[in-house]
């Protein structure tokens, strides 16, 4: 796929929930066709400390008001600089980058998508594309806490929802992968996973007793994003590859995670 | 030109930028051996920079000539590829191969990397290691060679002149300087090799310097490198005395930066009413 260096502006920033932030941004240019999995790498200035561009997964793609969303989780100095930026100000960008997830073969698929954090960014743009590729993917989500949970409606809108929360203040009490509707029949054909990484390692760890596919996105970090710098390895079956080039999406048996 | 290890082999910017403007694309360092490279973390970002410990990842030299370099050939008029080792038969064997490509105009031999344990720096920081592997590769490959050299030693100048006595056409400089970051919450090193090599406009001063007292101290073209972000740092080390310049980090900030340089130098030469970029190198006034 081509990659652009393009100026993006931005149309709007709302705070979800506490240092949570949904950006969206727009281009003269119609944006270029992004797959669910793929991130942008934001460059970020006016931030001292701030050298290198943050790679950010694309959370949605608007077609008809041809708009990039971006969740941001402000936890350093670049992310809250970013989420700081007043409305229609210009934001350069390099995209699209990385692979993708892979789409299921049968319509008859029953898919599993877990989000947890920030890591529920991609997971929407997923849905949106399994949906408009005649699937129904069924959304489990995992947070803290309730105010964790994060753009439930936009989910809704493209199929069932399921939430855990550590203090049961919203969906079930616990852990995702202690999810009632990980038990219900048919059982899952397909897993696709993005959030922190003991939670992706338990559905990795899930999916894989139960033998079901499944796929999940790697957050190392990047300096050059575009495959040249060699700085963001995962240790895999192949050796260290390039999380940038050949991930962010991993299937789990490409890993050597201990699970 | 474009710095090892900061470029790939030069398709992954291809999007970017029209790679055949460049002066020339200097690949990732290849040795004679497949290597695997260091454990992740390998890259640390620090103020106005960042420290690298990738560890010359490579696939090694046959795979390269056989699967990477017929891929490349014709990207770019100049195909230099960066060769490192460990002793100076690898340096040898690998230089050998090398010579047999005909769409490689030249080598640099990386004696610097601080990144590998008993890597090429050994040989990067005594004048007398640094000639003796100059030495033996200038018997196997017949091309333009250059040294690159390291910054982390007491007299550079004095390395430049150990290398050009054997024979080198050219020396480039700096490679990284050694560095270190440390997560204070974790009480641990960032990078899983505990140092690595600092890159960016942090190391741009050092490098500036080490250029012009390089350049003062040697007949061969010096080509200059370190923290070079834009036409303005560019055009510091050309009047300092580099006869050509390399891009590293600052491709990672602008994939585009490279063609946006030398459209500067060109903008900087016009409205200073130079006739040609000759005219400002080595043309520091003091
Ligand atoms: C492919 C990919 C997709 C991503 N998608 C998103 C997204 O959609 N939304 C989002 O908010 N973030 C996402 N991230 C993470 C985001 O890039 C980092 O949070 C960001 O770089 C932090 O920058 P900062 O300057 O705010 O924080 P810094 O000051 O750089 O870091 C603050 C703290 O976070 C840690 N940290 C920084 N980067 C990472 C990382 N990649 N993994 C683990 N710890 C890290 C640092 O060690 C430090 O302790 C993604 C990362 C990758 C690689
Ligand atoms: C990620 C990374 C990988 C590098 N790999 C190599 C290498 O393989 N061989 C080499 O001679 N130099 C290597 N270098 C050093 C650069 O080529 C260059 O000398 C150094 O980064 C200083 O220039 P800069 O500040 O413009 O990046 C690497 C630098 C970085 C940042
Ligand atoms: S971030 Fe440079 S290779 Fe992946």
């Amino acid at each position: 796929m081509k990659k652009y260096i393009s100026d993006l502006r931005l149309v709007s920033t709302e705070e979800l929930s506490s240092d949570y932030f949904l950006m969206k941004f727009t281009s003269n240019e119609p944006l270029p066709e992004m797959l669910p999995g793929q991130f942008v790498e934001v460059k970020v200035d006016n931030s001292p400390t701030t050298f290198l561009r943050r790679p950010i997964s694309v959370n949605y793609v608007d077609k008809e008001t041809n708009e990039l969303w971006l969740l941001i989780h402000a936890i350093g100095d670049g992310t809250r600089v970013l989420s700081a930026l007043p409305v229609n100000s210009i934001v350069n960008m390099v995209y699209p980058l990385g692979n993708s997830f892979t789409m299921p073969e049968k319509a008859s698929e029953r898919l599993l998508l877990v989000g947890g954090g920030v890591g529920t960014a991609p997971m929407l743009y997923l849905g949106a594309q399994l949906y408009a590729h005649g699937f129904h993917p069924t959304f489990l989500l995992g947070a803290r806490t309730a105010s964790g949970i994060l753009q439930l409606e936009h989910f809704e809108r493209f199929g069932a929802v399921f939430c855990t929360t550590e203090d049961g203040t919203m969906g079930e009490k616990g852990f995702v992968t202690q999810h009632s509707v990980l038990a219900s029949q048919p059982a899952f054909s397909r897993i696709y996973s993005c959030g922190p990484k003991p939670m992706m390692m338990a559905v990795a760890s899930y999916a894989r007793k139960n033998n079901i596919p499944c796929e999940v996105s790697l957050e190392n970090t990047m300096a050059c994003g575009v495959g040249a710098c060699l700085c963001c390895v995962e240790d895999t079956q192949k050796g260290n590859v390039c999380v940038c080039t050949e991930g962010p999406v991993f299937n789990i048996n490409q890993l050597k995670w201990p699970i | 030109m474009t710095a090892s290890g900061t470029f790939g082999y030069g398709p992954e910017f291809s999007d970017f930028i029209d790679v055949t403007r460049l002066g020339a694309v200097i690949v990732k360092g290849t040795t004679l051996n497949y290597r695997e490279g260091n454990p992740y973390p390998r890259m640390a970002e620090t103020p106005s920079g960042m420290l690298n410990a990738v560890g010359l990842q490579n696939k090694g030299v046959n795979y390269f000539a056989e699967h990477i370099y017929p891929s490349i050939k014709g990207l770019n008029d100049n195909i230099i590829v960066n060769v490192s080792g460990s002793q100076i038969e690898d340096y040898v064997a690998t230089a050998e191969k090398v010579a047999q490509l005909d769409g490689v105009t030249a080598i640099e031999l990386n004696i610097s990397c601080p990144n590998v344990k008993q890597g090429g720096m050994a040989f990067g920081v005594t004048a007398c290691g640094a000639a003796e592997v100059t030495k033996a590769v200038r018997k196997v490959y017949p091309k333009t060679l250059i040294v690159k050299l390291s910054p982390n030693v007491t007299s550079i100048s004095d390395i430049a002149k150990a290398v050009e006595a054997e024979g080198a056409d050219s020396v480039s400089l700096i490679n990284t300087i050694l560095g270190m970051a440390i997560d204070a919450e974790r009480r641990k090193p960032v990078l899983s090799t505990i140092t690595g090599g600092l890159s960016g406009p942090a190391v741009k001063p050092v490098a500036l310097r080490m250029v012009w007292q390089v350049a003062q101290a040697v007949q061969i073209p010096v080509i200059g490198l370190g923290g070079i972000m834009n036409w303005k740092d560019a055009v510091e080390f050309l009047l300092a005395g580099a006869t050509a310049i390399q891009i590293g980090t600052a491709n990672f900030i602008d994939p585009a930066v490279t063609v946006k340089i030398i459209d500067g130098i060109n903008e900087y030469l016009d409205r200073n009413n130079f006739s040609s970029v000759q005219e400002i190198i080595g043309a520091l006034e003091v």
